[in-house]
């Protein structure tokens, strides 16, 4: 997806990208972040909360407007309203990031991905 | 606030302790591109774009076509004017033990949008919303999908984008 931001930006529209994986997207660098520091999943607000949604697509329109420089992040003003436990969770040992059906969705998707790439390589 | 998750270093262990030999290896660049708004968003046309696997629910009610799931890191279309009960997300990698993508607006926020259209802060929506297959390449969403995206925003006359990614 930053990637995309890029190329469009490179290419005369600016962008701002609205995200949750902060890290990941500001290592590969895009010109404007609204980092809003929920799970994985809802980058626009908490489901359901219409006022928490149009304030973090304000942040982003704000940003557009005000960023003066590439590489502009702001962060959301919120909390994930159940506790941030989910931080320590997320990735581990003890909580299995894709399970039984999604897991093997992924598994076929790889496989479905490595059959186009020898397509195209051959 | 406690510290955002170090998603990069947290998947490499991860997958590495699931007997994946050799890490992901994540986009990474020194420059980055940057140009400024020509005119204001109130005279604005915005495009959204997402990796959110946003689809939309045929008539009766079932999800897409399965041929469409055999598509992979291609751009396709979702037309802004969709009524929000009739979209949703087949994405499954989010965070699942802590949310849900059950309320469009929280990884696809077309609604919100339209109303900042509504409101004036924005001039109008383009006709279509684009969606970014996860590519497992990143070669290929730079010679393929983000040419096509760009391509189909500058038909709609598009001035600026809002990209969310799950």
């Amino acid at each position: 997806m930053s990637l995309v931001a890029r190329y469009l930006e490179a290419n005369g529209i600016p962008t701002v990208m609205i995200a949750t994986a902060r890290d990941i997207v500001e290592y590969c660098g895009v010109p404007r972040l609204v980092f809003v520091d929920f799970p994985l999943g809802n980058p626009c607000g908490v489901p359901f909360n219409q006022d928490m949604q149009s304030s973090i697509l304000e942040l982003a329109l704000g940003l557009l407007e005000s960023a003066d420089e590439a590489g502009t992040t702001v962060t959301a003003p919120y909390h994930w309203p159940e506790g941030e436990k989910w931080k320590e969770l997320i990735f581990t040992q003890e909580q299995p990031f894709l399970e039984g059906d999604a897991y093997d969705n992924w598994m076929a998707a790889k496989e479905r991905y490595r059959r186009q790439k020898q397509q195209s390589d051959s | 606030m406690g510290d955002p998750v170090k998603y990069i270093n947290r998947t490499r262990d991860y997958y590495l302790s699931q007997g994946y030999k050799k890490p992901y290896q994540w986009a990474h660049f020194e420059d980055i591109p940057f140009t400024r708004l020509r005119k204001p968003l109130s005279e604005s046309r915005l495009a959204l774009v997402s990796t959110s696997d946003v689809a939309v629910r045929n008539a009766s009610g079932a999800g897409r076509d399965k041929s469409d799931e055999m598509l992979i890191g291609n751009a396709y279309v979702i037309p802004t004017n969709t009524p929000e009960d009739r979209l949703f997300s087949r994405q499954e990698h989010f965070d699942q033990h802590a949310t849900h993508l059950e309320d469009v607006n929280s990884y696809f926020p077309v609604t919100r949008l339209l109303e900042k259209v509504e409101q004036g802060r924005i001039n109008s929506m383009a006709p279509r919303c684009h969606g970014v297959y996860t590519a497992y390449s990143q070669k290929k969403t730079l010679e393929s999908d983000a040419p096509e995206v760009l391509k189909r925003c500058r038909e709609d006359e598009v001035d600026i984008a809002v990209l969310t990614p799950v």
